[in-house]
């Protein structure tokens, strides 16, 4: 396979994965945004696999199976459990309409194309074209999180955060060291085994998983005392 | 001489195979359901039937209202005449600029509007009201895919894009990709096909475009019918000339051109065996969904274009 | 100074119109030759506008100093390229509205004031565009604001006309002074009046951007560019609809006119920063997007017409901002299209614009009404009316074979192929502005389905519109003369951009005559005839022999078609109230946008007999201008606190004066040591 045309297929998944970004943010079912999060971790396992592929750092082999693992198959698959185990409603609730949320995701992805491409331009790597996208995939994870009111689809933020900066690094620096991506991944995997944790316990004291509602009862606990 | 020639008869190719068109999406659905179906000729009889069949207006109906059909008809052939399906360079492929077919086929939405209203019904009001919002919404979406299918070639002319796609090297072109998608979606709502507006359907309430059809008879109706189809017809041959137009005639020979029908057609049909697949898959959208559907085809042209400077422009 | 045929031809129109401003006076008695003397010179004057704007473009203009006004400051009239351009657009417009006027003022009772301020107002735009230097240019403007306040106050027995003169007052006023202050600032960079002394100085870059935004609210103000539009809606329905065709078609465009005066010639395009033209371009998008949708939810006729013209003026606005962004970076031959499809819209909207007032005129006279919701069916009463507007319909639509459609081509094409222009912001606001210009085309044309619609087809809705006559043959004669040429510049725009070409040619020093195809009459070519084309005779030509020969095969001959009842769902009670209105044709639009409407709704269900059995349902539904509660109304309101608190200090005692006194002495000794 020429390097030409990986370069291609790297672009468009790169395209595929912003597009992924942008569904995440506009589901409005809770079960549609863990599949479009599995697929997430999926399409980051394929282009690790085919930048090792055209690269020939082996290394990153072992980090595409281990994204495929962990992120592709592990965490949905607990997530999903919590989700059943908890009965959390259907329905994502967001802060403001799906039409406005958009239209900031639009408008982040386009800042940081402008910020970006001046430091795309040094970069001599294959990859270099998708640093602003991944820029992109993270900004719009991180509004993810701030425009969501049920703390499961805070955590799948961040955790798509966590996704888009490994693409982040496979476009900058085709990868991190072996050592640092271990120790990430099981940071995240610890990270997630405790969230599922404290959601039971969230959902035993304040009965109920939304952000406000948490705040609310501890408001009116002091009013007790 | 002869270039002009294959320019008429790839007009009349395009009204005469238009309701064998329908018929075959028709027919296809009805298959892909397990039912026998109609034959794929079927609309050809309904349009001859209509055409014998006597005229009748409304009391109140004006000049307009037995004038639409006429301009209708016309300007649907005019855009559909012009878009090249077998030959690449005619002598009027100057004026297949996208943006005047555009302007013709909304040109014909207008008199059908004016018309759905002439009559002084609710039916009437309520197709044009609909109608007319769902086009008028669809149009940023339509623009933003041309915009970015224009950015290789610098060009609305349809024949310089094509030529510009022809000449260009095989790339995967996310961009396109994307553009591709919307195209689709548009292409949905501009034929009013299912999930936005059912075209079989005997229920006013939940009629788009028969709404405004309601009260035409005879061959006033095979005419809005026949239009209708043709649109169908030309939406497809234009998402094929834009997305995937390796094989239209070069230069004018029989063999050549005898090769593009050939491979028009079987493009069409496997566009259309696409087309019925998502017909019986998805149901009808709510019609107040219909703006999210637009809004979703106008982000992904969106995406479709800052994507192409971001990837496909090197800086 | 050199007075050439043209700046003859100029100077005849504005003494025509001043002959009939005072002439007006003596004839107060006789009505008929009043309105006779009025409409006469108004149409001389138009004419001579006409001719002195072709015979401009054609072979150029001249000047002239006359010693009126200050005495060291003659008054400088000069007939440039961009001049001639907009008195044939004055013209233009103010020769069919005083065929027009002959008849539409046949009932007017008080003509007087008309027959004084019109033509002023008339004066006061040819003066506008004439002047060649800051005093002659505030002098007229000034004269077409006050006299267009008299026009619009006519009807002054009514309190909301009042209220809608002192708003239209208000606001000019406030658009005059920062017009003044962007004036005095090329003052004092260049230290004179004169124009030709402003265009060769250089000014730095902050006090250019100073002046800009001066200008660029002045002018915007008085253009309607949304949010300083809340002037329009009220003046424009309230005005004699013959003055109103003026106003929009017209006093709009003569705003343009000292936008374009100022930044593209005074300060030149070397001079544009990058942000003007990404200002001006989200100005237009705005203002084409928010003028549509406010006009979709109307049910007068005459408002909704006016909201119309912001969209309009934001579509102008959108042409220019492409040629100041592109001018600026470097591309003049796509700035010089980017301007030629600014201008060419201007002159389309003027004709079209005036086209629908006076329509709209010709119903108002008729049935005695401007509520749409009372009319219908007026197309079998009014069959020559109706049929003048729908051209007006069509062409504001921007659909073939008429000119809206060249307009909106010539602007979508800039935008196609102004190349990436450096920046995520500039690349995208450029193909988001076109997206917007699509949007605010198509829901144009679906309001003016709705409005089509719901005026002159289906049933009457009301018995004055039942029984309405149609218009008298000068009426008839003024619409028809606006109509013709939609259709002419609609079908031969590649003979009429040549003329326009004249404009780029003094201000961008560019031209893109060089570019257009030979067989220019047939094609519209610009930049290429590879790149993008547009044949009008062709399409014309080709749906007509097509429709003809389809007509002719299909038509039985010598029979009469059957008529029957309309299809009711088996309902035998149908009656003219079932048939959708305005406010339901609009509805699933306002559905849709109504976080941007925020409209108020109230329904009352009357049930006399059985709380299942519904008798009556009553449904208002009133959407407000979102500019006007959330911008106008706080401003207004902190005005009036802050005028109330420094009331207070009126009423203070001699101690607080002579403190204040005291207080003036120190600074002034301070200041001035």
């Amino acid at each position: 396979m020429s390097l030409a045309f990986a370069q291609q297929i790297i672009d468009g998944m790169a395209a595929l994965t912003l597009l992924i970004s942008f569904s995440l943010l506009a589901q409005h079912r809770m079960l549609s945004v863990l599949h479009w999060f599995a697929a997430q971790g999926w399409l980051l396992a394929a282009t690790a696999a085919l930048v090792a592929y055209s690269t020939g750092e082996s290394e990153l082999y072992i980090s595409a199976i281990m994204t495929f693992l962990l992120k592709g198959l592990l965490l949905p698959w607990m997530l999903w459990r919590v989700i059943r185990k908890l009965h959390v409603h259907r329905e994502v609730e967001s802060l403001m309409n799906s039409g406005m949320t958009v239209i900031i995701a639009v408008a982040v992805t386009l800042f940081s194309f402008h910020v970006i491409q001046p430091i795309e331009a040094t970069s001599e790597l294959m990859t270099r074209n998708s640093m602003a996208i991944a820029t992109a995939c993270v900004l719009l994870s991180m509004l993810m999180m701030i425009t969501r009111k049920k703390a499961i689809t805070q955590v799948i933020g961040f955790l798509a955060v966590e996704n888009s900066l490994f693409f982040a690094a496979i476009g900058a620096t085709n990868g991190m060291p072996l050592v640092v991506e271990i120790g990430i991944a099981f940071d995240v995997l610890i990270a997630a085994l405790i969230f599922g944790l404290f959601f039971f316990q969230i959902r035993n004291t304040f009965d109920s998983m939304e952000i406000d509602a948490m705040q609310a009862s501890l408001i009116h606990k002091d009013d007790d005392e | 001489m002869t270039s002009f020639f294959f320019q008429l008869l790839q007009a009349l190719l395009m009204v005469v195979l238009a309701p064998i068109a329908a018929g075959f999406v028709a027919t296809t659905k009805a298959r892909l359901q397990n039912r026998c179906g109609a034959s794929i000729m079927q609309p050809w009889r309904d349009i001859r039937k209509l055409f014998s069949k006597e005229v009748v207006l409304a009391e109140h109906a004006s000049w307009i209202f037995r004038f639409t059909p006429y301009v209708v008809f016309t300007a649907t052939v005019m855009a559909a005449s012009v878009v090249p399906s077998l030959l690449l360079d005619t002598p009027l492929s100057l004026t297949a600029d996208v943006i005047a077919l555009v302007a013709l086929l909304a040109l014909a939405r207008f008199f059908l509007s004016l018309a759905g209203m002439d009559i002084g019904t609710a039916f009437g009001g309520m197709g044009a009201s609909r109608e007319m919002t769902f086009s008028a919404l669809a149009e940023p979406a339509m623009l933003m895919s041309v915009f970015v299918l224009s950015l290789g070639a610098h060009s609305t002319n349809l024949t310089t894009m094509i030529a510009h796609t022809l000449s260009t090297p095989l790339l995967i072109q996310p961009s396109i990709a994307f553009a591709l998608v919307a195209m689709l979606m548009i292409a949905i709502v501009e034929t009013g096909r299912i999930p936005i507006d059912n075209p079989t359907t005997h229920l006013e309430l939940t009629m788009i475009h028969e709404a405004m059809l309601l009260e035409y008879s005879g061959r006033h109706l095979a005419l809005m019918e026949w239009a209708s189809m043709v649109k169908l017809l030309l939406f497809a041959t234009l998402i094929i000339d834009l997305f995937f137009p390796w094989g239209i005639g070069g230069d004018v020979n029989l063999l050549t051109i005898g090769l593009a029908l050939a491979i028009w057609l079987a493009k069409l049909m496997v566009l259309f065996v696409v087309l019925a697949m998502i017909e019986i898959s998805i149901a009808k959208l709510r019609m107040f969904e219909v703006p999210q559907y637009l809004g979703t085809a106008f982000v992904l042209a969106f995406l479709g274009l800052i994507i192409h400077y971001m990837l496909e422009v090197t800086v | 100074m050199s007075a050439s045929f043209a700046l003859n031809a100029a100077l005849l129109a504005c003494l025509s119109v001043l002959i009939a401003t005072f002439a007006a006076p003596f004839f107060q008695a006789k009505h008929q030759i009043q309105r006779s003397l009025l409409c006469a010179l108004l149409a001389a004057s138009g004419l001579f506008a006409v001719i002195a704007g072709f015979s401009g473009l054609l072979s150029g203009g001249g000047s002239i100093a006359l010693p009126l006004g200050l005495p060291w400051l003659p008054m400088h009239l000069r007939l440039d390229a961009l001049g001639s351009f907009f008195l044939l657009v004055i013209g233009s417009l103010v020769l069919p509205v005083a065929i027009y006027s002959q008849g539409y003022l046949s009932h007017e009772k008080h003509l007087t004031p008309i027959a004084i301020f019109l033509p002023l107002f008339v004066l006061g735009m040819m003066g506008v565009v004439l002047s060649d230097d800051a005093f002659t240019f505030m002098l007229f403007w000034e004269l077409m604001s006050v006299s267009s306040y008299f026009l619009v106050t006519h009807e002054h027995r009514h309190p909301e006309n009042r209220k809608a003169g002192f708003i239209y007052l208000l606001m000019a006023h406030m658009a005059g002074l920062l017009i003044m202050g962007s004036f005095a600032t090329l003052y004092a960079a260049s230290g004179s009046f004169e124009f030709s002394a402003m265009r060769e100085v250089e000014i730095s870059p902050l006090w250019a951007s100073v002046a800009f935004l001066l200008a660029g609210f002045g002018f915007g103000t008085k253009a309607g560019v949304v949010p300083m539009h809340g002037w329009l809606p009220e003046a424009h329905p309230v005005a004699p609809s013959n003055v109103s065709a003026l106003m929009s078609g017209i006093m709009l465009k003569v705003a343009i006119f000292g936008f374009i005066r100022i930044t593209w010639d005074l300060m030149g395009s070397g001079d544009f920063q990058w942000w003007w033209g990404a200002l001006v371009l989200a100005a237009g998008s705005s203002s084409a997007v928010s003028g549509v949708l406010m006009a979709l939810q109307q049910h007068d006729l005459k408002r909704l017409l006016a909201y119309h013209s912001i969209e309009n003026i934001g579509i102008i606005l959108i042409g220019l901002g492409l040629g100041m962004l592109l001018a600026q970076t470097g591309h003049p031959m796509l700035a010089a299209l980017g301007l030629i499809a600014a201008l060419y819209h201007t002159i389309n909207h003027a004709l079209f614009k005036g086209l629908l007032f006076m329509g709209a005129g010709a119903v108002l006279h008729k049935t005695g009404t401007r509520n749409m919701e009372m009319m219908g069916g007026l197309i079998h009463r009014m069959p020559w009316t109706a049929a003048l507007f729908l051209v007006a319909c069509i062409s504001i639509s921007a659909l073939p074979p008429f000119n809206g459609f060249v307009s909106e081509w010539l602007t979508f094409q800039t935008a196609l192929m102004a190349p990436q222009l450096g920046g995520a912001l500039l690349t995208a606001i450029v193909p988001f502005s076109a997206a917007m210009l699509a949007l605010a085309g198509a829901l144009a044309a679906t309001c003016f389905v709705k409005v089509f619609g719901v005026v002159f087809l289906g049933h009457a809705r009301s018995d004055a519109v039942a029984n309405a006559k149609e218009i008298d043959g000068w009426m008839k004669v003024g619409m028809l003369i606006p109509a013709l040429c939609c259709l002419l510049l609609g079908l031969l725009p590649g003979l009429f951009i040549p003329l326009l070409d004249r404009v780029p040619q003094a201000l961008l020093h560019t031209s893109i005559l060089s570019s257009l195809n030979t067989a220019s009459w047939i094609w519209l070519t610009p930049i290429d005839a590879a790149h993008a084309s547009y044949s009008a005779p062709l399409s014309l030509i080709g749906m007509l022999v097509l429709g003809g020969l389809v007509f002719w095969w299909l038509h039985p001959k010598g029979t009469t078609i059957r008529r029957s009842k309309m299809w009711s769902c088996g309902n035998p009670h149908t009656h003219a109230r079932m048939q959708y209105n305005a406010t339901s044709f609009s509805q699933p639009l306002r559905r849709i946008f109504m976080g941007l409407y925020q409209p108020e709704e109230h329904e009352h269900i009357e049930r006399h007999q059985h709380k299942l059995l519904t008798t009556r349902v009553k449904y208002i539904v009133h959407v407000s201008d979102m500019a006007v509660k959330h911008l106008y109304q706080p401003i207004g309101h902190f005005t009036l606190w802050l005028a109330k608190m420094i009331r207070h200090e009126h009423q203070r005692g001699i101690h607080a004066y002579l403190a204040y006194t005291f207080a003036t002495v120190l600074f002034l000794l301070a200041v001035f040591t």
